[in-house]
């Protein structure tokens, strides 16, 4: 049977306010255990809630960068259950009425030919406060408790069941954290967890309108993981119904040691949450004026980026997506393009997703830290259009700059005698040379084999080391061949 | 000087006919001579006590004193109180000493007043006689075989007794104005919002409102004026211009109109208690009062409205009571599930527990809209009632409680019973109304009846004039308990 793969997920990014989202407590990460844990955070008896507006703008923000519903009244409440890092006992979250609700993502899956776009929608986003941290180490069969983490604020943003593929949901997931980064309100550290995927899977019989028995993998913290994950998941669930057996509805952890997921709890020990509207908060209420403010103070938008891209640089949509997967690539670009000139955006296009991003991607790091700037690849690409190098020699003007070998581009061209021999008299006194050092060739060219041509043109290529403009080098030995 | 109004006492003090230290030591003395046979309070801590009064001699001799400076005070024990044991009345905060104060707290040492001790109180004021107590129950001081009303019942009777001038108090479902009624006081639970929760040790956080109980409607007028005010620290407090709330003390009531729920004046109430709300109403008309009847027509549900409702926010309100952090832990237990029921079983007492029950119940998964949710209606319900009330009339009238004190032990076996001796309270609560209860006579056994006052939403100050006037008229608010 051919089966259909179903995926949701669930999304916790810590948002990037200075303090926590009920208390005045720092949220940086990495202070000693608890130091950053007030009376409020710690629930002392008689301590209450005061939201934190700062939030509330991460999660408007949102709201407006996926076109979601901002909900003119929305309601926190108190999600009941005891854990030791929980203070409280309870965690003051959004239930029936979120903060956001609705809003779509464009994601584009796979690359290059196989290529292409899709639009994940979200069901809602909602804001609460995450508990702390309990450390099971070092404390002599013991556990110690960490608060600092306790109520440091979390927009928990959820799909819908849109995504058939692990490739799919890694998609959605490198856009989203792509998007909470360009829009200010997530620092994206996966590491650190702030940013944490949780992925509701289930199988069904394709062509099948009703959904599977979903399983929750929880805290996915990379996407290699959560690639992994999923693939594990759906190839269990497939094996285990096509062995004639039941999916039950459970939460379940991945193992990256093993690369399996295995249950942590069954829907029978779900917990009653026990949910109802904190009194001590009143309804949330945001006014059209809040959102035009928070709206003034948004960069560009991805989407609206790459609807001006394509039309503005002459881009494929495609090129136009990929060049907005995050507002870093998107400033290298146009910061490339504003000194390459706008006839060679689409050049300027091909070095950023081409040598560069493979570059990136081999050696790691971030293109905002690439030791090459966009001016540096502007003037590269520059010497390109204007036949002064071939882009075959641009490859070696770029891996110079990569290694710190020179800062100049030209100066690099004219140090090393890179400028492209477009003189027609001296490529054509080096064909002479080369027609009488190879005789053989010419002979079987001028038998039908299309291949010794070829090897005439590299012998002529080697001779100027690669300088020579090679659709003039074509030419001129074509006329003088058949001549 | 123990039967002297806090004007008076703050008038002794500016003039130096007494020094704060003489004055707390006053009431000090009279707590270690009386408080074994009342038990109104749980911590007493006279070299704090001291301390306090000779820093406020010290304001009131460079001249910085305001008008309560110097004055001692009693706080309720849900009140955290930095250095002082804070334990609400429960076995799980026997041993927590609070690190900051309440807002409430902090508003009275600006104000100057001098903390003589912690009052007891049921056990997270979950009761009304003061008997859910840890720290055991609390005696009426006017008749020592009865209760003293609660939740604030310490508070109630301490003033009473005349073991402190005056005490703060809290009032979920009644718990400042039954104890006050019980005790012959004067007892105000504002409007909701006006005082702020902050270190207010949550009982049910949406109905809790801190307040006054004094021997006089003056007394709490300055208490209220200096308690009030905007805290941002609550979020459900109100942003509102601070008030003087003895401003209109003086107004004659003539044109006044005194609203009588019809559904105050039926079956329940006992015919001692009626006989002297009948007066206290004849002295109101006698000032040029008129009253009319109006109709509350669902107050009749209050009292099981109230009881989903502040469950419901009790259980999870106590949910941080977990032995984790602080507060009081069971000495042995197998793993961590083990650790939370036994530290919970053996740290609540049995009406907590009960509350923490039913809350939880109530909140479940598939009961929610049942209960919850239609407790929620049923309040919007007598809210409205009230707003359609005071079209009809200034200021409502009735009995505070059904009776007058009960006997130790009477109702302490039949929650249902004692739950309806706030009856006449807890609607007040439910649509967030501020609230009086006034001394207004003695039934049988002398013992105390409180007259009930409900006021529009931030009428304090109007509230506090119609029974300052009654108050310039009568002297039962006078009378203390003898033979103690």
């Amino acid at each position: 049977m051919e089966w259909e793969v179903v995926i949701g997920l669930e999304t916790h990014a810590q948002l990037q306010t200075k303090s926590k989202i009920f208390s005045g407590s720092s949220t940086a990460f990495g202070a000693a255990p608890n130091v950053q844990a007030n009376a409020v955070d710690i629930a002392l008896p008689g301590v209450l809630p005061v939201l934190n507006r700062a939030a509330v703008e991460c999660a408007i923000r949102l709201g407006l960068a996926v076109g979601g519903r901002i909900a003119a009244r929305s309601i926190f409440a108190r999600k009941n259950y005891f854990y030791p890092d929980l203070p409280k006992g309870y965690q003051i979250s959004q239930y029936e009425i979120p903060v956001i609700s609705g809003g779509s993502l464009a994601i584009i899956v796979g690359q290059g030919e196989q290529g292409y776009e899709k639009t994940v929608q979200l069901t809602r986003a909602h804001l609460e406060e995450d508990a702390g941290k309990s450390l099971h180490e070092d404390f002599h069969g013991k556990s110690g408790i960490d608060l600092n983490r306790a109520g440091t604020p979390l927009l928990e943003i959820v799909t819908e069941p849109d995504m058939r593929s692990s490739a799919e949901a890694v998609a959605y997931a490198k856009a989203l954290h792509a998007l909470v980064q360009w829009i200010g309100i997530c620092d994206g550290n996966m590491q650190e967890g702030s940013f944490r995927c949780d992925a509701n899977v289930s199988v069904r019989p394709k062509g099948s309108e009703k959904l599977g028995t979903r399983r929750e993998i929880k805290n996915l913290n990379s996407f290699r993981f959560m690639q992994q994950a999923i693939d594990y998941e759906v190839h269990w669930q497939i094996a285990t119904l096509e062995d004639g057996g039941r999916i039950e509805q459970a939460t379940v952890l991945f193992d990256p040691a093993t690369g399996e997921t295995r249950a942590m709890r069954s829907k029978e020990d779900a917990q009653d949450y026990r949910y109802f509207p904190d009194p001590d908060l009143l309804p949330l209420e945001i006014i059209p004026e809040w959102i035009a403010r928070v709206k003034a103070g948004m960069p560009e938008l991805p989407a609206e980026m790459k609807l001006r891209f394509a039309p503005d640089y002459g881009l494929s949509a495609y090129d136009a997506a990929m060049l907005t997967v995050s507002r870093e690539t998107a400033a290298y670009f146009e910061d490339c393009v504003a000194a390459a000139g706008r006839e060679n955006a689409k050049l300027c296009a091909n070095w950023l997703m081409g040598e560069l991003a493979a570059r990136l991607n081999k050696e790691g790091g971030e293109i905002a830290a690439a030791p090459i700037s966009p001016l540096q690849l502007a003037a590269l690409v520059r010497r390109i259009a204007d036949g002064t190098i071939s882009n075959k020699i641009g490859r070696e003007v770029f891996d110079a700059l990569w290694n710190g070998d020179a800062q100049d581009v030209d100066e690099l061209i004219s140090a090393r005698g890179l400028k492209q021999i477009t003189d027609g008299g001296a490529i054509e006194a080096l064909i002479a040379e080369v027609l009488a050092a190879n005789p053989k060739s010419v002979e079987e060219f001028r038998a039908g084999k299309e291949k010794a041509f070829n090897a005439l043109v590299g012998q002529l290529m080697k001779a100027t080391k690669g300088k020579a403009n090679p659709q003039q080098v074509n030419e001129l030995l074509r006329r003088k061949l058949s001549g | 000087m123990i039967n002297r109004s806090l004007k008076e006492l703050g008038a002794a003090l500016a003039e130096k006919r007494i020094s704060s230290v003489e004055l707390a030591t006053l009431f000090v003395e009279r707590i270690e001579r009386l408080n074994p046979t009342l038990n109104a309070f749980i911590t007493v801590d006279k070299g704090k006590t001291l301390a306090m009064a000779r820093e406020a001699d010290q304001r009131l001799a460079s001249g910085l004193a305001g008008p309560l400076t110097g004055i001692p005070l009693a706080h309720k024990d849900i009140f955290c109180t930095e250095g002082w044991l804070t334990t609400c009345g429960s076995k799980m905060l026997s041993n927590f000493v609070s690190p900051y104060d309440a807002h409430v707290v902090s508003r009275m040492k600006l104000a100057g007043l001098v903390t003589l001790g912690k009052t007891n109180m049921d056990e997270f004021a979950m009761g009304s006689s003061n008997e859910t107590s840890f720290y055991g129950p609390v005696k009426n001081p006017w008749d020592t075989a009865r209760v003293p009303g609660g939740s604030s019942g310490g508070a109630a009777a301490a003033i009473a007794a005349r073991l402190a001038p005056a005490a703060t108090g809290t009032d979920t479902g009644g718990s400042i104005r039954q104890p006050a009624a019980l005790c012959g006081l004067t007892g105000l639970k504002p409007t909701y919002g006006v005082v702020s929760r902050y270190g207010m040790i949550a009982f049910a956080s949406s109905l809790d409102q801190g307040g006054p109980m004094a021997k006089s409607a003056e007394d709490c007028a300055y208490l209220l004026s200096a308690m009030a005010g905007f805290d941002p620290r609550d979020s459900t407090s109100l942003d509102r211009p601070n008030e003087d709330y003895g401003r209109d003390l003086e107004k004659p009531l003539a044109g006044l109109t005194i609203g009588l729920p019809r559904e105050f004046f039926g079956t329940g109430m006992a015919a001692d208690v009626r006989s002297a709300v009948d007066a206290a109403l004849a002295e109101y008309r006698k000032q040029g009062a008129v009253t009319v009847e109006v109709s509350l027509p669902n107050s009749g549900l209050s009292v099981p409205a109230y009881y989903v409702i502040a469950p419901a926010e009790a259980s999870s309100n106590l949910s941080r009571f977990d032995g984790v952090r602080y507060g009081y832990r069971a000495p042995e237990y197998a793993d961590l599930s083990d650790m939370y029921c036994k530290t919970r079983a053996q740290g609540f007492g049995a009406e907590v527990k009960r509350r923490i029950l039913i809350g939880t119940y109530v909140l479940s998964h598939g009961y929610y809209d049942a209960y919850y949710l239609q407790a929620q209606k049923i309040r919007r319900l007598i809210a409205n009632d009230f707003v359609e009330a005071f079209r009809h009339c200034d200021i409502i009238m009735g009995p505070t409680a059904p009776s007058t004190a009960f006997a130790v032990g009477a109702k302490s076996d039949d929650p249902v019973a004692m739950y309806l001796s706030d009856i006449y309270t807890i609607a007040v609560n439910l649509a967030g109304l501020p609230g009086m209860s006034i001394p207004c006579g003695f039934g049988e056994g002398n013992l105390p009846v409180g007259l009930q006052l409900i006021g529009n939403y931030f009428e304090e100050a109007r509230m506090l004039n119609v029974a300052h006037r009654y108050q310039l008229a009568t002297n039962w608010h006078k009378r203390m308990p003898e033979n103690l």
